[in-house]
Parts: structure tokens; C-alpha cells; sequence
């Protein structure tokens, strides 16, 4: 049993309920792209993964155990998280702060300065940011410092990695760069599962779309059945072109339409 | 990269070995001065001699328990600093600034002019824990999770004259007549006239200290990539704040309880340090505790060399060197984008 198992998940904020009664399996290689309108429940549910959030009903399981069950320093060796913003509070080298994704294996087994430093090079080479090492991460442009970030997640060695809107904010070829990252992550046999509103980037470079529309799953399936005119109509209100480019899906917004929340 | 990283091992080894030594050297000449000139030899013979020379007697009575004071409570001041500087994420955070060494002080008047140190010497320390305990949980919720500077800075004068208001009335109120000149002296800070008694009451809540405020190291590097990724990397937040308010309020507490409250050391020695450790917050604490310790050796060194008729206290030393350099941060600190937010 691997991967995440959510069963009638609902999160509470005050009386509101973010998330409710979600079902979701999340296991397995591949890129899980989470789409839906700010306020769905997006960033909740990659919280509630992390163990952050008690849940106010159901359960998250990962990996067969209960979330709240996880000694947390065992959880951090499995999956990793890349919150969005990525502040860092000092001017600390590059390396020291993909570094610092080692270290819930140092925690759980010592140090093993070789296997440390093999993952941490890898890292860096994977995310492109070798020649950055010993720059401080407070001198980064915005494209540079959410790969430096990601590279600090990948250090971790995660089966599974949480990406909150890592490529906001990110001009066109940062954007691309760093989806690429992770779809060679999910190559690679790992579950990537990315907070996206670029629903073109999440046609292209996802295996599979989840969308939430006000705490609920408005539709889970691969990029071709999730993104159609109608169920985009719905959820985001908005008249939306989809097509063709060689193989490839892309999706364009177009105009607001009146939106049609999930049923209430 | 491998030799990257064991080349930095080389380089993190050469701070602590240098501060080390450091630390020994104003140790040493901590214990060769004095009003009585004794020969620096005949010092360290009278160190391990049976306690019957009148050197002997000064050596080991007089001297050393201020030497060891001094590097105790320095280290434990620059150790807090550093560590409520990687909890808050500012270099502005420090015991004397946040209103801990104040509420401290307050604690320890308590206990010493309301009798309850006469009850048992333990209340002493006890009491400024209590006090710095109280301070420092006051501080978290002043100033919520993420401070900025202007945060730090007014909820740290808002305790520290609350502290400083309520010591001025339990002078007030004192039944001991003396009490007020006494206080006042005391509040300065000082080591002299220190004894071997007041080094045992104080060591070990200072030990108890240091070992949370370093079992605190990992948990304040991940910090400094902000709450959510440090507990996703496996920290508990709530434990991590606990260490270090603890672990503050033990050292500094009874670093208070024997010496006075003493300030800045725990200002300028991590901002000195940060940028020898990589900006580590974890690497600092250890760096910050050396680096304490040898500041507040060579500052007790210094009110013995100034010559006056009455011998300088040590804060208003400390104090001289550090309001100067706090000033500095803060202008340092509007100039960084974002300011004082």
C-alpha cells in the first residue's frame, strides 16, 4: 500500500467547511495536476496531506496509516513539500539551503556525509542550479529561487512531492523549466502532485487533472475529460476555447461567463 | 561538491577552535586581575594549590568564580540572542531588547527584598526564570508568528518598562530601606564579589539552558525557509518554540539572577558571528555561545583596567558598546526593502 488514501475528508476553517467529504486515491508515478477557482480547497488539501490540518471528519492515509498516526520525521523522509512563496529569512549559500532537504534523513538516520551530498548534487543538477551553489538565496531572481526551492525538495529523495503554484509569478520559460523538472520527476517513478492555474500547463504536463470547485471534487481525470469548454464553464465561470497543437492539448480562457457554482 | 562541503567542515571547525581559545585566553587573564597584583605564574599555581595562601584564598574565592561567571552568563546571553533571532527570523531579537532580562531582574527582586530568597537560595534563580518564562511567552503573543522589526521593537518596550515600572514599585513598597540604592547598583549588572555558592546555584538551570537551545539547532535552520517547510521537514513548531522559550528563560534567568541584567551581548555577538557561519541559525548558537562568553570575559576584563574610584559596572560597559551598534541594525534594518515594516 503506498500513496495517499482520502476518504470523506472535510476541513473546517471557523464554520466553513474548505474541504467536504472528499474522496481522492493520489498514488502511483505520475503528475497529478490540482486545478479549481482560488478558495476550491487546493492549498487545504496539500496541507491536510502534510498532517497540518486535523480534519474535521474522514481521514487521510498515506501509505496506509493514518496521517496523525506518522512519527512526523518519518513523514518528512517520504514526502516533500514546496509551499508557495518560498520565503528564506537569511542570506544563506544556495547549497546550505538545498542542503537543509536532507535533513529529515539526517534526523531519522544520522548523517551519511556521501549519500548527502550525492542527493543534494543531484538535486541541483536535475533543477539546474549548480552554477547558483554558492550564491546567497536572498540575491535570486524569481525563476532562480523557486528552482533552488525545488531542488531543496528534491534533495529529500520525496516518493511523493507537493507543489503549491510553484511556477506563479514565473516568466514563460521558468514556467516551462520547472514543469519539466517535475514531469521527469514522475518519469522517474515518483507522484508529483502541483497546484496549478495555467490549465494549458496542466493539459500538457499532467497524467491526471483533479479539479475542486468549493471544497468539493468537481471532476478527476485525465487532462482530455477534466478540461472541456462545459465543466471549465462551470467551475470557473468563464467561456473557455480548448484545442489542439500537435499532440498536445491547450486551453485558453476567454470570457466571463456567469459562474455556476457546484451544486449547494 | 564533496569537496565543497568538506572544505566548509575545515572552515566551520576553525570558528569554534578560534573562539575556543579565545574564551581560555580571557579566562586566564580574567583570573590575573585584580586589585591585589599577583604574578601571572604565581596565579596558576595558586589555582590548584590546598586553600591556605592568601593568594590561594583570592585566586580560587574571588577570582574564579567571577571568570567562571563571566563566561557562563556571556555564553548564555549570546546563545538566547542567537536563538530568539533564528525563532523570530530578525537580527533585532535579543533577551535585554525583548524585555526577558528585565522581567528576570523583576523576578529576582522579588525573590531577594520579599524574603523568599532567605527561604531558600533556590528562589533566587527560580524566580527570574519564572519571570523570563512570563516575558518571553508575553513577547510570542505580542508579536505573532512572523514579527517585523516594529513589532519586535515595541512589544520589547512595552515588557521591558512594564518589567522595569514594576521593579520601581517593589522599591517602592520594599520593606528594606537599603533596598533602593541596593536594587539599583544590582540592576546595573556586575560580577564582582561573586562566590563559588552563587556559580553552583546558577549552572545548572544555565546547562539546563544551553542543551534546549542547542537541541533547538536543526529546528531553526529549517525555520529559516519559513513554518510550513520546516514542518514539513519534519519539525513540530510548537516544540521548537517551547525549546527556545524555555531554553532563553532558564540561561538568561539565572544569568540575571547572579549577575544583574547585562545587555547587548546577545545583540552584537550573533551579528558579528552570522556571517562566519554561512548564516546558519544552528551553526550560530554554538559560535554565539563562545563568542558570549569571550565578549562578556573581555568586558569584565575591561571595568577592571578603566581606571575610576569606583570600579565601573559591567551592563553600563555592555551597554556603552551595544545601544550604539543596536542603533546601527535599526538603521541597517529601514534600509533593507520592506523596512521596518
Amino acid at each position: 500500500m503506498t500513496g495517499y488514501a482520502i476518504r470523506g475528508l472535510t476541513v473546517k476553517r471557523g464554520d466553513r467547511a474548505v474541504l467536504d467529504r472528499l474522496d481522492l486515491d493520489l498514488s502511483g508515478p505520475g503528475v497529478v495536476g490540482l486545478i479549481g477557482p482560488n478558495g476550491a480547497g487546493k492549498t487545504t488539501l496539500l496541507k491536510s496531506l502534510l498532517g497540518f490540518l486535523p480534519p474535521a471528519a474522514g481521514e487521510v492515509a498515506f501509505a496506509g496509516r493514518r496521517i496523525a498516526a506518522w512519527n512526523r520525521a518519518a513523514l518528512a523522509c517520504r514526502v516533500g513539500y514546496l509551499p508557495q512563496g518560498a520565503p528564506c529569512a537569511w542570506p544563506m549559500t544556495v547549497a546550505d539551503v538545498v542542503d537543509l532537504g536532507r535533513t529529515p534523513h539526517r534526523r531519522a538516520r544520522g548523517a551519511h556525509r556521501a549519500a548527502d551530498a550525492a542527493a543534494v548534487a543531484a538535486a541541483m543538477a536535475a533543477t539546474g542550479v549548480e552554477h547558483l551553489s554558492a550564491r546567497s538565496a536572498l540575491d535570486l531572481s524569481g525563476g532562480e529561487r523557486v528552482r533552488v526551492m525545488l531542488a531543496r525538495a528534491l534533495a529529500g529523495e520525496p516518493e511523493v512531492l507537493l507543489a503549491d503554484e510553484p511556477v506563479a509569478g514565473l516568466d514563460p520559460h521558468y514556467q516551462l523549466q520547472v514543469m519539466e523538472v517535475l514531469r521527469r520527476l514522475a518519469d522517474a517513478g515518483r507522484t508529483v502532485v502541483v497546484v496549478l492555474h495555467d490549465l494549458t500547463l496542466a493539459a500538457r504536463f499532467c497524467d491526471r487533472v483533479v479539479m475542486l470547485n468549493a471544497g468539493r471534487l468537481a471532476a478527476d481525470g485525465p487532462p482530455e475529460a477534466v478540461l472541456t469548454p462545459g465543466l471549465l464553464a462551470e467551475v470557473f465561470g468563464v467561456t473557455i476555447h480548448v484545442g489542439r497543437h500537435a499532440d498536445d492539448l491547450y486551453v485558453l480562457p476567454w470570457g466571463l461567463s456567469p459562474p455556476r457554482r457546484a451544486a449547494e | 561538491m564533496t569537496t565543497i562541503v568538506a572544505t566548509r567542515e575545515k572552515a566551520g571547525l576553525a570558528l569554534p577552535l578560534g573562539l575556543g581559545l579565545g574564551v581560555a585566553g580571557l579566562f586566564a587573564l580574567s583570573l590575573c586581575l585584580g586589585s591585589v597584583p599577583i604574578p601571572a605564574a604565581e596565579v596558576g599555581r595558586a589555582l590548584f594549590a590546598a586553600e591556605t595562601s592568601p593568594t590561594a584564598i583570592i585566586v580560587q574565592d574571588i577570582r574564579l568564580p567571577r571568570a567562571i561567571l563571566g563566561a557562563a552568563v556571556g555564553a548564555s546571553l549570546g546563545l538566547s540572542g542567537a536563538a530568539l533571532q533564528g525563532l523570530l527570523r530578525n537580527p533585532l531579537a535579543e533577551p535585554a531588547i525583548v524585555g526577558t532580562s528585565s522581567s528576570a531582574a523583576l523576578g529576582a527582586v522579588l525573590a531577594l527584598y520579599y524574603g523568599f530568597a532567605q527561604i531558600s537560595p533556590l528562589a533566587l534563580p527560580l524566580f527570574a526564570i519564572g519571570g523570563a518564562i512570563l516575558a518571553t511567552v508575553l513577547l510570542f503573543a505580542l508579536v505573532g508568528r512572523d514579527p517585523g522589526v516594529l513589532a519586535i521593537i515595541l512589544a520589547g518596550v512595552a515588557l521591558s518598562s512594564l518589567g522595569g515600572s514594576l521593579i520601581s514599585v517593589a522599591i517602592n513598597l520594599s520593606p528594606d530601606p537599603h533596598a533602593a540604592l541596593e536594587i539599583v547598583f544590582w540592576m546595573l549588572g556586575s560580577l564582582a564579589e561573586r562566590s563559588m555558592d552563587q556559580v553552583w546555584l546558577a549552572a545548572p538551570f544555565m546547562a539546563a539552558g544551553w542543551l534546549m537551545l542547542l537541541r533547538a539547532a536543526p529546528g531553526l535552520d529549517a525555520l529559516t525557509l519559513g513554518e510550513e517547510t520546516a514542518q514539513s521537514l519534519g519539525f513540530s513548531l510548537s516544540r521548537l518554540r517551547a525549546l527556545v522559550v524555555v531554553g532563553c528563560a532558564c540561561a538568561v534567568g539565572a544569568g540575571v539572577a547572579v549577575s544583574g541584567s547585562i545587555g547587548f551581548i546577545g545583540l552584537v555577538v550573533p551579528h558579528l558571528l552570522r556571517p562566519l557561519v554561512g548564516h546558519r541559525p544552528g551553526r550560530l548558537l554554538p559560535a554565539s555561545a563562545l563568542g558570549g562568553a569571550a565578549l562578556l570575559l573581555a568586558a569584565d576584563c575591561g571595568v577592571r583596567l578603566i581606571p575610576s574610584h569606583q570600579e565601573f559596572k559591567l551592563g553600563v560597559l555592555t551597554a556603552l558598546i551595544g545601544a550604539p551598534f543596536f542603533l546601527m541594525l535599526v538603521l541597517d534594518a529601514r534600509r533593507r526593502p520592506g523596512g521596518w515594516r
